[in-house]
Parts: C-alpha cells; structure tokens; sequence
C-alpha cells in the first residue's frame, strides 16, 4: 500500500520564524499555494531586520565568517531539496561554493577595503568599512545561484536583508530560508518575502528604513523604483546575478574615517 | 588632569577679557586680483558667448558691490559643452598616456601654488569668507588635491585589485559656493587622474575662482575640452543633470536637490555621487580638555561662517560639564572678530548670499519661537553686506528645526546627554550623517563612540580636518559616494573584469 506524501506548507520567513501572510493570501507558484505576503509583511520584515542589524553587524567578523560557513554546510546537507527547486545539483554545489567564498570574505574586507590615510598634518587617520545597514534585495534568476550571489554579499559585511523572493520560483528561497534557520543566523538577519513583485517591490524601494537596495533581480519598472529608493537617498545597486565579488560586498558598505591628533 | 584642577584653571564669565582691544584694519589688498567685466563659459579650451544671451551679476557679498558679469548657460550652452567634453574624451585625452595625464595635474598644483595668493583675494571676494580661511585652508587644499590625484593617474590598477578600471567618459560635475575653488578641485582632479573629461558647473554665487582656473588649464596646456566650465544658476545644473550623453554626475550641494537628481537619473545607469547635507553631532565628555574642546566647537560652527556641510550645529555637552562649557564658549565668541573678509584679522566673514541670510534669520527666529534661549557675543556689524553674528542657542529640544534641519550659518544648538548611549542615541537621531565629533581624553569610549556614530567622518579631540589623502562623505541622507584618498577614485572609474 502506497504512503501518502506529508506535504510542505511554504511560508514567509521573518524573524527566524516562518508566519503565513498576513494578510491569509496565497498565490499560485510551482504547483504550490505560496504565502502572498503583503506590504504590511514588508514592513514588519524591515522593522525586524532593524532590529537585527545591531547584534548582527556587532558580532566579530569571525564569528559572522562562521556563520556564513554553517549556511554552506546546512545547504551541502540539503543539495537534494535545493536541487529540486532550482536548475540542479551543478546549481547547487557552486551556490554552496559560493558561500563559502563569501564566507572567508568577512574578515578581510577591512584590510582590503579599509585604509591607513597618510594626511599631511599631527593626526593619525583611518578608513573602516561599516554595513549601511537594511538592505532589500529582489532575488533575481537563476533562482538559487542567483539568491545566493546577491544576499552573501550583503549579510557577510554586516547588513540584514529583507529578499523578495523570485514571483515565478519562490520555493528554492523557502528551502534556502531552512538552512539559514538552521545555520546559527541570527533571527531577523534575512527575511524572505513571497508573493507579487508588482506588491512588494514599491514597497521595499519606498521604506524609509531601507538604506540600501539589490535591484539586479528587478524585471519591472526599475525606473521607477529607483526613484522610490531616492527618497532617503538609498543605494541602489544594479549588479549581476551570477557574480563572485568583494566589489559587490563593498557596494553595501559604508566607509568611516576617523582623525584623531597625534601628541604627547 | 583632575576635575577640581579644571575648575580652579577656568574663569568665570565676568573675567577680563580682551574685547575692547582694537585692532587696525590689516586687509589683504585687492590688486592682485584682476577681473574682466564679463565672462563668457569656458568650452572647449576658449571663452565662448552663452548661446542663451543670458547673464547675471556675480558681487561680493561683504560689499554689495557687483564684481562681474557671468553667462548664465541654457539648454544650448551645456549641450555644446558636453560635445566639447565627449570630443575631448573620444579624440585626445584617452589616448593620452596616464603618466602624461598625471603631469597635467601636477601642474595644475603647481600653477596653484604659485597663484595662490590671487585666488585666495579672489575667493574671500566673492564669496565672502575669511581671507585667512582662504590663504590657510582653500588654496594649500585645493593645490594638495591636484598633487594627491596626480600621482595616482599612471596607478590606477594598484587601487582596484584584480580589476581593470578605465574611465567613464564625461563627468558632470556641479559644486556648491562654500568652498568653490576647493570644491572644484576635489571634482576635476580625481575625475581627470582616472581619464574623464568634466563639465563643471561652479555655484550660482560664486562662479569667479572656477573661471579663473580656467586661465590655470590654460597655463597648464591642458588638451581644450578636458575642462569646461559653464556658469549659472540651478536650472543651468538641471540641463546638465539631464543631458543624455554625460556618463556620471558629481553632487555636492542639498539634499533636497540631491534627491531630485537621484530621481532625475533613475533607470538611466547614469554613475552618480552625492555630498549633501549634514546636522553634526559635536559630543564633549565630561573628561575632554576643555579648553581645546571649546576651539573645537567654535572651529566646528563659526569656520566659514558655518556655511560648511559637516559643521557641528549640534553642540552635545555632558550635563555635568554643561554650565562650564557654556560659559567658555560664550567668553570666547565675544572675541570672535566678525567684518571684512579680506581682514587678516577677521574670524568670521559674509554670508555668501541674500537669500542664505534670510534663510539662516527664518531658522533662527523659528528657535526663537519655539521657545530655545539665543546668545550672540556683542559685536558691530558692518552696514552693508550680508552679516550674521555668530548665535549659540540653549534649552534646545531635539524636536525643533533648529535641532533638526541644517541651518548652514553660524548657528549652533546645544543639547545636553548623561550617558554615552543617550549621546549617541541623540547624536544618530537624524536623517543625515556626514560627521560627528568626541571629545574625551579616554581612548577606549573615542573608539567605541567611533564606532557607533553613524557618521561617514569621525573627528576626535579635533574638528574640521580635511586632507586630500582621506576619504569625505556622507552616511544615510547625507549622500553616497567618497572624495578624497584612493575611494575618491571609485566615483570616476568603471572596474572591469580583469
């Protein structure tokens, strides 16, 4: 006698946890209901990862080293589940390559980012990569390669992200959502929002507390978008989906100078 | 030093203090400055007639009294500059190899150098600011940037690892009327080191030292239309901004311009950068060596008048120190020397404008309103010209525009903090973060308060420090976006795969 399957229910994931919508939608994805967040999820997804961002981008750079490294080994121990929801398990092992890259990026970008800054006066001065703080990120396709290239560069410098998942493809951001859950991210670090790009996106270029957005994955009208995000000066990053960058860490960073005198 | 030596080191307030003390006038002479009656726009390496027919009168603000006649570029104007810097681009300054590109910049510093004195009467003229100011600080900078930038046009791949930068083509470039040569310098010289041609558009107000570099590029044999110049007021800015064949924009000025911009080029891939606004957090502890901490503060808000984009308007005094700190500060704005800016005495010169006088009066009577106490040190202010004394207000609540919104004037707001948290909790409490300032004599809470700030520059037990080997800008709505140092080269250069 045949077993009859346990199914999934796909979620939203905020806050390290998985809550439906709520507003109760769902939509039609991949042959499954997935979770319609709303813009009132957005909202709740950035307040959340505000929230985060101290702790996280407060934690040593090796230790957040470490945690990007977990992600890789809870993804490596999930390649079949990945592997069903993307383009396949050569997809998979250079998203989970990816990862690890990233992962050792953490404590070096201040050596290789940063600067010693020889003025021409009594002062000792240096320059500091500092996250900008939320990110929103629109993942864009190859669905899991490309979710992959786009949050590791965000999360490994210190930011928490808030991703609107790919309308057409959003269970490999859910199965991607368990691995971090598992992987010793801090809650709030990465919100992943499904539902429609034409509801979400606004609403993560048009929040104020958004410093910083990831419009590679964006297929609408990214004008448009841009010009939300130029409300509170966001910056807005149009990169490529399939890139392996410090470049594109630095693109979510700030840099810090600071001066002081040099005296007995 | 300990808190009781401290209180028998200070004064009080009723102290002798040498205000009476008269000083001869000691002004600068204007004759080295030489200046046409009319300008044209420098395109193409000539003066050329402005297509617009249009001009304006550009004066000195501490006098009144009209300087020159400038063109006030139209639709026309810029379009023909443009061509003249994408013709430049395409033909000659690409193919110029990067030593020789750097050579063209060291003389540019040099010619600087040697005409510094000129430029310096010529920027206190029309703009109004403090010849000292602009001898001391405006022109050893603006020729330092040129040399830094210099040296790095034949090094561009050491600055980007594993990448091949080349230039971007066309820079756009608009600058506000603080520091205009100064300014100038920090947009031309790394955008020229990394292989672009400009377009700049000097302020509306200050247009006069950025059409006398043009005699500099003209010294310094620079191929024409590398450097072009177009003068006039924010409309010629936004024909630029919009201009479909400039490859990147160069901001330095609002933020409420800075947002239209950014909004102006959404969806174009245009490159821009941004240097906005500020409302500087200027935080002494109860340990900081007072008295230099007080230079400080005067040096953070009364230097150029305050017309300075990271001036500490934000006084944040540690409650325990609060009435010692105010009574210093008081003592010393009564010896603040406010008058000729071509006075080598002067502390404080002109406002640069009519219209930022009425701007900076609005936003002090707002204070006044809503209810924070106003001290301004006696002092006489001249009849004509545009003046303003240097103002300090007290019982400030973080909630008034005066706390809130920048002033860009002499005006500074004192708040108080009990703990560091709350210092930093009032010092983050706004939309923009350019700089910020601690004073403290202990070296672990400047690191952690550096840290913590959420500024893009961090003076500790000093203020208003600026070196072209240091990267400048902004954090949040302060803008986006380095100059200075080898990150000021990012702004001008596209990173192809190596």
């Amino acid at each position: 006698m045949s077993r009859l399957p346990v199914r999934k229910t796909y979620k939203l994931f905020i806050g390290g946890a998985f809550p439906r919508s709520e507003s109760g939608r769902t939509y039609d994805a991949e042959d499954a209901n997935v979770a319609r967040g709303s813009r009132k999820d957005v909202r709740e997804a950035v307040r959340i990862a505000r929230q985060a961002g101290a702790a996280w981008s407060g934690m040593t750079a090796y230790n957040r080293g470490q945690v990007l490294y977990r992600v890789a080994e809870m993804m490596e121990t999930r390649r079949a589940e990945l592997a069903a929801y993307c383009s396949g398990p050569d997809e998979v092992e250079r998203s989970i390559d990816r990862v690890v890259w990233y992962a050792g990026w953490a404590d070096k970008l201040a050596q290789v980012i940063g600067s010693a800054n020889p003025v021409s006066g009594p002062y000792f001065n240096f320059t500091v990569p500092e996250p900008t703080g939320v990110t929103g990120i629109l993942a864009p396709e190859p669905p899991l390669l490309g979710l992959v290239s786009r949050l590791a560069p965000v999360i490994v410098g210190g930011n928490t992200a808030v991703l609107i998942a790919s309308e057409s493809h959003p269970l490999v951001s859910i199965e991607l959502a368990e691995c971090l859950a598992t992987a010793d991210v801090p809650p709030g670090v990465v919100n992943i929002i499904t539902g429609l790009r034409s509801e979400l996106a606004p609403a993560i270029a048009s929040h104020m507390d958004v410093l910083a957005l990831d419009l590679t994955g964006a297929d609408g009208d990214v004008a448009e978008l841009e010009r939300l995000g130029a409300e509170n000066v966001k910056r807005i990053v149009r990169g490529r989906a399939d890139s392996q960058s410090p470049y594109d860490i630095a693109a979510f960073l700030e840099l810090k100078t600071v001066w002081h005198p040099i005296g007995m | 030093m300990t808190k009781d030596k401290r209180e028998v080191a200070h004064r009080p307030e009723t102290a002798a203090i040498p205000t009476g003390w008269e000083y001869s006038p000691a002004p600068e002479s204007r004759e080295v400055v030489h200046l046409e009656e009319r300008y044209g726009l420098f395109i193409g390496g000539q003066f050329v007639e402005p297509l617009s027919n249009e001009r304006y009168t550009t004066i000195d603000p501490a006098r009144e009294e009209p300087l020159a006649e400038v063109a006030q570029a139209g639709k026309a104007d810029v379009d023909r500059a443009v061509k003249a810097a994408r013709e430049a681009y395409a033909e000659r300054w690409s193919s110029v190899r990067p030593s020789e590109r750097a050579k063209y910049l060291f003389r540019i510093a040099r010619i600087l150098q040697e005409r510094s004195r000129e430029f310096a009467v010529l920027e206190s003229m029309n703009g109004g600011k403090p010849i000292r100011e602009s001898r001391d600080v405006d022109l050893p900078l603006a020729a330092a940037h040129f040399f830094y930038y210099a040296g790095w046009a034949d090094k561009l791949e050491y600055a980007f690892p594993n990448r091949r930068p080349r230039a971007l083509g066309v820079a756009g470039q608009i600058i506000p009327w603080n520091f205009p040569l100064l300014m100038l310098a920090w947009k031309i010289a790394p955008a020229l080191a990394a292989g672009n041609t400009v377009v700049l558009k000097p302020a509306e107000t200050t247009p006069l030292s950025a059409l006398l570099f043009c005699d500099v590029v003209r010294q310094a044999e620079l191929p024409p239309g590398v450097v072009n110049i177009v003068t006039g007021d924010g409309r010629t800015g936004a024909e630029l901004v919009s201009h479909p064949d400039v490859n990147k924009i160069a901001f330095t000025g609002s933020t409420e311009v800075g947002k239209a911009i950014q909004k102006t080029l959404a969806g174009t891939g245009k490159r821009l950068s941004l240097e906005l606004g500020g409302k500087a957090a200027n935080i002494i502890f109860d340990d900081a060596p007072l008295d230099q901490a007080v230079e400080g503060i005067v040096n953070g808000i009364y230097f150029n008048q305050g017309h300075v984009c990271c001036a500490g308007s934000r006084l944040l005094v540690e409650e325990s120190i609060y009435e010692t700190v105010i009574s210093k500060l008081k003592r010393r704005m009564r010896t603040l020397r406010v008058g000729d800016p071509l006075d080598k005495n002067t502390d404080v010169g002109a406002i640069n404008s009519k219209q930022q006088l009425d701007k900076i009066g609005s936003l002090v009577q707002a204070g006044i309103d809503e209810g924070a106490e106003i001290y301004q040190p006696p002092c006489k202010l001249p009849e004509r010209g545009y003046w303003f004394a240097p103002t300090v207000f007290t019982n400030v609540a973080q909630s008034y525009r005066i706390a809130q919104e920048e002033i860009f004037g002499p005006v500074l707001s004192v708040l108080t903090f009990r703990t560091p948290d709350e210092a930093i909790e009032k010092a983050n409490n706004t939309p923009y973060g350019l700089s910020a300032g601690v004073w403290t004599e202990k070296g672990s809470r400047i690191l952690a308060m550096a840290q913590r700030l959420r500024a893009g520059v961090v003076w500790a037990n000093t203020y208003n420090r600026f070196d072209p080997a240091s990267p400048f800008g902004g954090y949040k709505e302060s803008g986006f976006g380095r100059e200075g140092g080898r990150h000021g080269l990012e702004s001008y250069v596209a990173l192809d795969d190596a």
